[in-house]
């Protein structure tokens, strides 16, 4: 590197010096004495006799510069600086510039001279000049500055004879004298003239013009509405160029990547293009964009892909905007479903951005529902097997997502994996909008059941099993899915897949009691492999050695059971339901399919010594508290390993899975919806002898790359689940009610709701609870009311529990009455930590 | 764009391109929060980050030199990354590779070929050759002044 400027010679090497020992000084207090002594010293120069030369001036306004940069303040040299304006040198002109762009000053006189000065650089017919000037009103950008120029810029701007340097920098110019003052700035004539800017020649001019057309038409989009289709044609050239035909606007193997990111905001800021011949040029375009970002790379540099990447999002930012724009919520048909088409591998990787970049899950949902919408053929599996997975495992977007595909499948013209994916969506969850009358039962069936004679056997298959789920969910659908069921183009279809459910469905539907069909269409678990398929899918495509980083450590998993605590029979709260799960099921359970690492596996439930030293892991209790309404779910997970438990509950007996798996393991796809991987599966039978307060630990003890790895975890155990649901009438409640009035036997909070104050979803957290639902006992509706007994060895607690929410003030006032304090207290704790 | 900025890893500012008014006090401030901010990210943290209401995208040169630019929430980060990149590239072929030293000392210079790629915060000029010969053209005029005039 070389710190010397050419031409410059003697004198620049001896003020470096000087400017070396500036930055060289040890102190602060050094360094101010060294730089004060260069402002004694410039200030005397320029209050000298002598006048000082152009170039001497050049210099010390320079210095003062620098030493301003530094982080002095400066008071002086302003004057100087504005007579360098006046000479016609350029270099002295420019640090002129440069120094009263810098160091504004608000002096009238000052301003005054300075925009003298600019006007006349302006008006010099010297490209040069003229684009100092234009620089330091765009820097500057005062009040000032726009009432003395800002009628000038536009003509400068428009004037055929106008070089193309000095139109590009009048265009950000008067953009940044708009941004500022706007009502100075003169449009109306000079419009049309702006938009054909976007023909010209020059690339450095069409770009600088984007920015200003921008800018302006939001405030007067009719105005420049003709810039649509320029900007599209515009694009189009571009995108469809060469990588030699740009020359220098091609950016590592980019053509004008800048240019086309700005053409594409400024697209986002109309409607999609009416006329046929701009559409379709624009959606080529976008398809090329799509396509290319499927390519192999050009290059390995980042930038290149950086360039490509940042032109591909802005055009997905197009596409979204437009399909808002197209398809208003009445649900007519989505033109842009028309218009685009693209390629498959190019939607994985948009739908694996997507969830890489995703800042919650409803957007993600949204997004590749967004992307079946516009671009269904070409969504492969692995995409929305993803997004099942994902609904799956979060119960915080649930919800969301069964009102979204509700909503999705009310378009006429819905492509068929929508219907896949709404269909095992709501058959899942449609519970959750179940409650609202325009997406009721009967209604969410009819919806689907319209699509159905239009898919293929895959899908009618789902759906079928769909409707054996609906039948369970709800009750009030039976007679009319059995009549779908029972009909001749099911149980008698020509395909076997089609009719062997259609008939096993109907059996089941009709012969199994709701406990059994509850039982088999129990909500879906979560899964244990959190590696994405559609990431497994494209490792694999990549080859053996794009494996992860991680799988060289052999995983050593020695995982230890340990209940934590003494069980004991007295009446009094204890803490652990058991001493059963202590030496029991000695065998653990392992599912097949792991790879040779977890042959390693050692469980040692014999092993009582107490390792509940290690505190609990970070993140348990939010998952725990999961637990308290459902029986499935993820315990715990990290970057090794996914705890999931699985359970089952019937009296004061309950049935733990605890399943272990390992991730970050080189997948083989077993089935496209669980991806194999080290898994180990652990038994606990459970039986509560007493009421109690707290959860059983579990500590988990495993080797990982050589170092002991320890995890605590509270069992998802809580004493609701041994809370058997009881009915009973209006009278029998408030007699029993009126029987437990004792203040000891009441437990009442009131808490803020921390979850929306959804209804269906409350009801289900209720009953999830394991409390029964009781209708029309409290006389006010919105209120909720339940009923049930704790079942325990030792004795059997009745318990009844009365909700009522307050919308407006989005809060809660829970009361629970049972015989025993303890478990009055308890279930009040734990069921308001529940809203 | 908003600012940018370009700093040492003492957080010592090297160069401060304001493209939003502000007073000099706030421009102090700002730059001291954000400057601490930036200093504080470890290496393989993301290019990224979010700060007050804007977006900052950041890039560190030769592990002594970091370019630091405020964008709006609507802007496009890796086009801006690219457009720091593009700007050192300018740098870099302008003063023959670089370094913290040449904008110390040829600060002008620096400023001057920012202001031919960019301008009033969006981008003017991206071809490499014009931008450069913008430059050039100024040496070379000096170069002749200093023959005839002198």
């Amino acid at each position: 590197c070389h710190g010397l400027e050419q031409g410059t010679g003697v004198e620049r090497r001896g003020e470096g010096v000087e400017l070396e020992e500036a930055e060289g000084c040890k102190s602060k207090e050094a360094e101010i004495k060294r730089i004060n002594k260069e402002l004694a010293n410039i200030r005397s120069k320029f209050k000298g006799d002598k006048a000082l030369d152009g170039y001497s001036k050049k210099k010390y306004v320079c210095k003062l510069l620098f030493i301003f940069l530094l982080g002095h303040d400066i008071d002086f040299g302003h004057m100087e600086a504005v007579n360098l304006l006046s000479s016609n040198k350029y270099t002295e002109k420019q640090i002129g510039y440069l120094f009263i762009s810098v160091l504004v000053n608000s002096n009238s006189e000052l301003i005054r001279l300075i925009n003298n000065a600019i006007k006349n650089d302006l008006a010099s017919r010297n490209p040069t000049f003229m684009c100092l000037a234009l620089h330091c009103i765009a820097n500057v950008g005062s009040r000032e500055m726009a009432e003395a120029f800002a009628s000038e810029i536009p003509r400068i701007l428009v004037a055929g004879d106008t070089m193309d340097s000095v139109k590009q920098s009048a265009a950000l110019c008067l953009l940044r004298l708009y941004k500022t003052s706007p009502d100075l700035v003169p449009m109306g004539e000079w419009t049309s003239r702006v938009v054909h800017l976007l023909n010209d020649q020059h690339m450095g001019v069409v770009t600088a013009a984007v920015s200003l057309i921008t800018c302006l038409c939001k405030k007067n989009p009719d105005d420049f509405k003709t810039c649509v289709s320029l900007a599209v044609s515009r694009l189009s050239r571009i995108v469809s160029s060469a990588s030699t035909d740009l020359q220098d606007y091609t950016y590592y193997f980019v053509p004008a990547p800048w240019l086309s990111v700005k053409l594409l905001r400024l697209l986002q800021c109309y409607p999609p293009p009416e006329d046929a011949a701009v559409k379709g040029r624009l959606v080529e375009c976008l398809e090329t964009i799509l396509n290319k970002a499927q390519e192999p790379p050009k290059s390995k540099k980042v930038q290149h892909s950086n360039a490509k990447n940042a032109i591909l999002f802005e055009a997905i930012s197009l596409i979204i905007h437009y399909d808002r724009w197209v398809t208003p919520p009445s649900g007519a048909p989505p033109a842009l479903l028309l218009l685009l088409p693209p390629p498959p591998p190019s939607v994985l990787k948009v739908a694996i951005l997507a969830e890489k970049y995703a800042v919650d899950y409803s957007w993600y949902v949204d997004t590749i529902l967004n992307l079946i919408r516009i671009a269904g053929d070409y969504v492969s599996e692995e995409v929305w097997y993803r997004v099942i997975q994902i609904v799956i495992n979060r119960d915080d977007v649930q919800g969301y997502a069964a009102k979204t595909v509700f909503e999705a499948l009310q378009a006429p013209a819905c492509h068929e994996n929508m219907v896949k994916v709404g269909g095992y969506i709501l058959g899942e969850f449609g519970n959750l909008i179940a409650g609202d009358p325009r997406s009721s039962p009967l209604v969410q069936f009819n919806l689907l059941h319209s699509k159905f004679h239009l898919c293929s056997v895959a899908t009618r298959a789902l759906l079928l099993s769909t409707y054996i789920k609906f039948i369970n969910l709800f009750p009030e659908t039976k007679g009319t899915i059995q009549e779908v069921l029972r009909s001749d183009s099911q149980i008698r279809n020509a395909d076997v897949e089609l009719q062997q459910r259609a008939v096993e469905y109907l059996k089941l539907s009709s012969i199994a009691s709701t406990d059994v069909l509850a039982t088999v269409l129990e909500e879906m678990p979560p899964f244990p492999e959190r590696e994405s398929s559609i990431l497994a899918k494209l490792k694999k495509k990549k080859g053996p050695g794009a494996g992860s980083e991680l799988d060289d450590g052999k995983k050593d998993p020695n995982a230890e059971m340990n209940g934590g605590v003494e069980p004991t029979a007295s009446t009094a709260s204890t803490p652990s339901p058991s001493a059963d799960l202590l030496g029991l099921r000695a065998a653990p359970s392992a599912s097949s399919g792991a790879p040779p690492s977890s042959g390693n596996l050692l469980v040692d439930v014999f092993s009582d010594s107490p390792s509940g030293t290690a505190g609990l892991a970070p993140g348990t209790e939010e998952n725990f508290l999961r637990f308290v309404c459902k029986n499935n779910g993820v315990l715990f997970e990290n970057q090794l390993l996914q705890i999931g438990v699985k359970s089952e509950f019937r009296q004061n007996l309950g049935e733990l899975r605890v399943h272990c798996s390992q991730l970050n393991v080189q997948t083989k796809a077993v089935e496209p919806l669980v991806e194999g991987g080290a898994q180990v599966q652990q038994v606990l039978n459970i039986e509560c002898l007493n009421d109690f307060t707290e959860a059983p630990l579990l500590n988990i003890k495993f080797r990982y790359g050589g170092t002991l790895q320890n995890i605590t975890l509270k069992l998802p155990v809580t004493v609701n689940k041994f809370f058997q649901a009881t009915e009973m009438q209006s009278q029998d409640f408030f007699q029993r009610w009126k029987q437990l009035s004792l203040p000891q036997q009441e437990a009442q909070k009131i808490f803020k709701a921390s979850h929306p104050m959804d209804s269906e979803v409350t009801k289900a957290k209720l009953l999830g609870f394991g409390s029964a639902l009781l209708e029309k006992v409290d006389p006010n509706p919105d209120n909720y009311v339940g009923a049930g007994i704790i079942q325990t060895k030792a004795l059997q607690v009745g318990c009844l529990l009365r909700l009522e929410p307050n919308a407006q003030a989005q809060m809660y006032r829970l009361t629970l009455r049972t015989s025993k304090e303890s478990v009055s207290k308890h279930l009040c704790e734990l069921l308001s930590q529940q809203f | 764009m908003q600012f940018m900025l370009l700093f040492s890893r003492q957080g010592k500012l090297r160069l401060q391109k304001w493209y939003v008014p502000l007073s000099d006090k706030e421009k102090k401030k700002i730059t001291r929060e954000l400057v601490q901010t930036v200093l504080a990210r470890k290496p393989k943290m993301c290019s990224f980050l979010e700060w007050r209401d804007l977006k900052i995208v950041y890039k560190r040169l030769y592990a002594s030199l970091y370019f630091c630019c405020a964008i709006e929430d609507q802007d496009n980060e890796l086009i801006t990354l690219e457009i720091i990149h593009r700007y050192v590239e300018l740098l870099d072929k302008y003063f023959g590779s670089v370094c913290e030293l040449d904008i110390i000392f040829n600060f002008e210079k620096a400023y001057f070929i920012l202001d031919e790629f960019l301008l009033g915060g969006e981008v003017q000029e991206t071809s490499k050759k014009n931008v450069l010969k913008a430059i050039e053209q100024a040496d070379l005029l000096q170069e002749v002044s200093k023959q005839f005039f002198d």
